[in-house]
């Protein structure tokens, strides 16, 4: 049988935005309060016990981007929404993260429970972190996995507890002056995951991050630093939820992978934030010689996403791969693409972007490409498509190829299409209302690439792309 | 039980195409509708159907005594009538099984799922008794498909959803012999008490396979001419020059037509 099994039923994501919108009263034993100074900076560290180099990086950081206006080119106005004074940078319960879910304290236990994270972590994954607000709550991986010598923890412990493999990586993918929101995550980043695989050592299951914000006008800023050593590989994946506040919540993160050579590292993002947070996110990761790295993406929720996932092809024979769906309703903008650098001989890329836009939605592919003059054999393959559904909805494409010399090869390939009348009409006939026909078009439109997930993600995103299709038609 | 069409009129923006058909068909009868291009017999198909660019503008259609027109695509389906399409749509990236999936679960009453196990087996059991490979049924449904494999999914999808009625429209157009008996084959397993049948065809040629109870002859958005399988051959050895010169040509002007 070539056609997937069924898990209907199981709803390992709950990424239904309504499930999602929910939230606790916790008492928080560290606030630091709103807006963002030096002082905010030190309260951090004290509360995180930071070592005195890593305080400086952050002031560091804090000064650049104090000193950075806001992006203008490829940004939109809406960033000047968001009142740096009004958000809360650090809120958090004071505990370790625990081992155990009885070790979580209890209202964050619920809230994880309701996700369905502990289902999931017993059904299919090698390790879960689960971080709330600033600080991971929950954080464990098989015991098999920890004696052959992965590394699976929150970024605080990693520095604390490996700071030869930490600090040599750390910011080195993207620095804090990379952009002016690298710099903030850098400023006054907490929790993330820290990973190391050993060289050659093939890690089967997927990692898995939860990432929740629960409280109002507060701002996330996870950092994730991913070592994979020689030839090994490891498969990451990341889910975030927030639920619907009033005032606009801010994420900011940073994730650095750094794959040496022969490694494979592939990171998969499911994200669903609700439809006012600002979504802000450097993504960049390092392939060294015949190393492989993929960033599976999907953007669904946000009031405004900006997100690159970027390879840097460092060595000979790397190849880079970015496949993105985005997903933009009313009032909501997805500005996402793909960052390909190619710095050696024989590196390969490809980018396969999906959008689809509903209603007033907006989607923009931003993409940037570069295979200098003197490299030879270097092979990049870039296409986007975007759905249109209705007549309010916009898509625009941005791709900046530059190859430069003439031993490389470049290919794009850009479509716009609308469900036509007619395909409606057929299925209506097979006994479809015109909801589910106009779904079905649209899981058809990305199917290629939700094959890419995770099966258990795969028909989670399914659900989720019905749920935000409803009220679309008529 | 029957599906009823009285007096129906219908037009394509201001331009009138059906001018007053009456029909009806039985279950268990096989009905055949022939005339020139142009009559009007996609048309009655679509109208039937409920394709939102047809407007009726008199009559009344009703299936097994419930009336039609004022249903949705959707429902009139779920009702029990089926179409197969002369030019099927492509559906890129969704399988002819994830879509008769999703078919038959919108026949199921709210609140119950289809059994997985058992729409597999139904669906390879058609599959195997209409000649199929199974490995068609995961390729996306019509997506690059030739004109023989088109109707082959229509057919697949004819057999699994077991209309109370069935159109053809034209399902034989452009097809080589092979898969005509393909078509054929398909519609004859479905005959019984139970069914009632319509097929639309310029061509005797289908009808060599399918043998209808009645055949009508369609000129100008009327049936002028009804009859038995005789009918067809007659046709054939005829053409429709006659009948056109007799009940009027769709060349005539729109003014013509409505009688003005």
């Amino acid at each position: 049988m070539t056609e997937q099994p069924d898990a209907a039923g199981t709803n390992l994501l709950q990424l239904d935005r309504n499930l999602g919108d929910f939230h606790y009263d916790v008492k928080y034993a560290y606030d630091a309060g709103t807006g963002l100074s030096e002082q905010t900076v030190d309260y951090i560290c004290d509360a995180k016990g930071d070592p005195e180099w890593l305080r400086e990086f952050r002031k560091r950081a804090l000064a650049i981007f104090l000193r950075e206006p806001l992006p203008t080119h490829w940004a939109s106005k809406q960033l000047e929404e968001i009142d740096f004074s009004q958000i809360r940078y650090y809120l958090a319960h004071g505990q370790r993260a625990g081992r155990t879910w009885e070790e979580v304290p209890d209202e964050v236990k619920r809230t994880f429970e309701r996700l369905g994270v502990p289902e999931q972590e017993r059904k299919f994954l090698a390790g879960v972190e689960a971080q709330f607000d600033s600080e991971a709550a929950y954080s464990n991986m098989k015991d098999a996995l920890r004696d052959q010598g992965v590394i699976f923890v929150g970024s605080t412990e990693g520095l604390h507890k490996h700071p030869e493999i930490f600090r040599k990586w750390f910011g080195k993918v993207i620095p804090p002056g990379d952009n002016k929101f690298a710099a903030l995550n850098s400023a006054v980043f907490s929790g993330g995951s820290f990973i190391y695989v050993p060289p050659g050592l093939k890690v089967s299951h997927p990692l898995q991050a939860y990432f929740r914000i629960n409280a109002e006008s507060f701002g996330q800023f996870e950092r994730t630093l991913i070592i994979a050593d020689e030839g090994s590989e490891v498969t990451y994946m990341e889910g975030c939820t927030a639920p619907r506040f009033d005032s606009a919540t801010l994420h900011s993160a940073v994730v650095e992978l750094v794959a040496l050579p022969g490694a494979k590292i592939q990171y998969i993002t499911v994200q669903n934030w609700s439809p006012n947070v600002f979504n802000l996110v450097t993504k960049r990761g390092m392939a060294m010689e015949n190393a492989e790295i993929r960033w599976i993406d999907c953007n669904i929720g946000s009031r405004l996403t900006m997100k690159y996932p970027a390879v840097i092809l460092r060595g000979r024979k790397a190849r880079g791969e970015v496949l993105s769906i985005a997903l933009a309703n009313n009032g909501q903008h997805q500005d996402t693409g793909a960052k390909m650098i190619h710095l050696a001989d024989e590196t390969t890329s490809n980018i396969v972007a999906k959008s689809i836009s509903i209603g007033a939605g907006r989607s923009s592919y931003r993409g940037q490409v570069t295979i200098p003059r003197h490299l030879k054999g270097c092979k990049n393959n870039t296409e986007c498509d975007a759905l249109l559904i209705n007549t309010t909805s916009r898509t625009d494409t941005y791709p900046a190829i530059t190859l430069r010399g003439n031993q490389s090869a470049v290919q794009h390939e850009a479509s716009v299409s609308k469900i036509s009348a007619e395909q409606v009409f057929y299925m209506q006939q097979r006994g479809l209302p015109e909801s589910e026909a106009m779904s079905l078009s649209v899981n058809g439109f990305i199917n290629d690439l939700v094959r890419e997930f995770p099966m258990e993600y795969s028909v989670e995103l399914k659900r989720l792309i019905d749920l935000e299709m409803e009220g679309s038609v008529g | 039980m029957s599906l009823q069409i009285c007096d129906l009129h219908a037009r394509i923006v201001e331009r009138p195409i059906l001018r007053g058909i009456s029909l009806e068909i039985r279950a268990g009868e096989t009905h055949a509708i022939m005339g020139p291009n142009g009559s009007g017999k996609s048309t009655l198909a679509k109208v039937l159907s409920g394709h939102p660019d047809y407007e009726v503008t008199q009559g009344s259609v009703s299936l097994d005594g419930v009336p039609l027109l004022d249903r949705e695509p959707d429902e009139r389906a779920r009702m029990g009538l089926f179409l197969a399409f002369q030019y099927p749509c492509e559906i890129p990236g969704v399988s002819i099984a994830n879509f008769l999936r999703a078919a038959a679960q919108a026949r199921l009453p709210e609140g119950e799922s289809l059994s997985v196990t058992e729409f597999y087996q139904k669906l390879y059991h058609e599959m195997d008794a209409l000649g199929m490979q199974r490995q068609f049924s995961s390729r996306s449904l019509n997506a690059g498909f030739s004109g023989g494999e088109k109707k082959r999914a229509e057919v697949l999808q004819l057999a699994m959803l077991r209309p109370r009625y069935g159109i053809l429209d034209e399902t034989d157009s452009g097809l080589d012999i092979d898969a005509l008996k393909v078509v054929a084959n398909g519609v004859n397993r479905l005959r019984g008490p139970e069914v009632g049948f319509l097929i639309i065809t310029h061509y005797q040629r289908l009808l060599d396979y399918i043998t209808p109870d009645f055949v009508h002859v369609m000129v100008a958005g009327r049936i002028v001419q009804s009859g038995g399988p005789e009918l067809a051959l007659e046709l054939e050895r005829r053409g429709y020059g006659s009948l056109e010169e007799r009940y009027g040509s769709p060349n005539l002007s729109p003014l013509a037509e409505t009688g003005v």
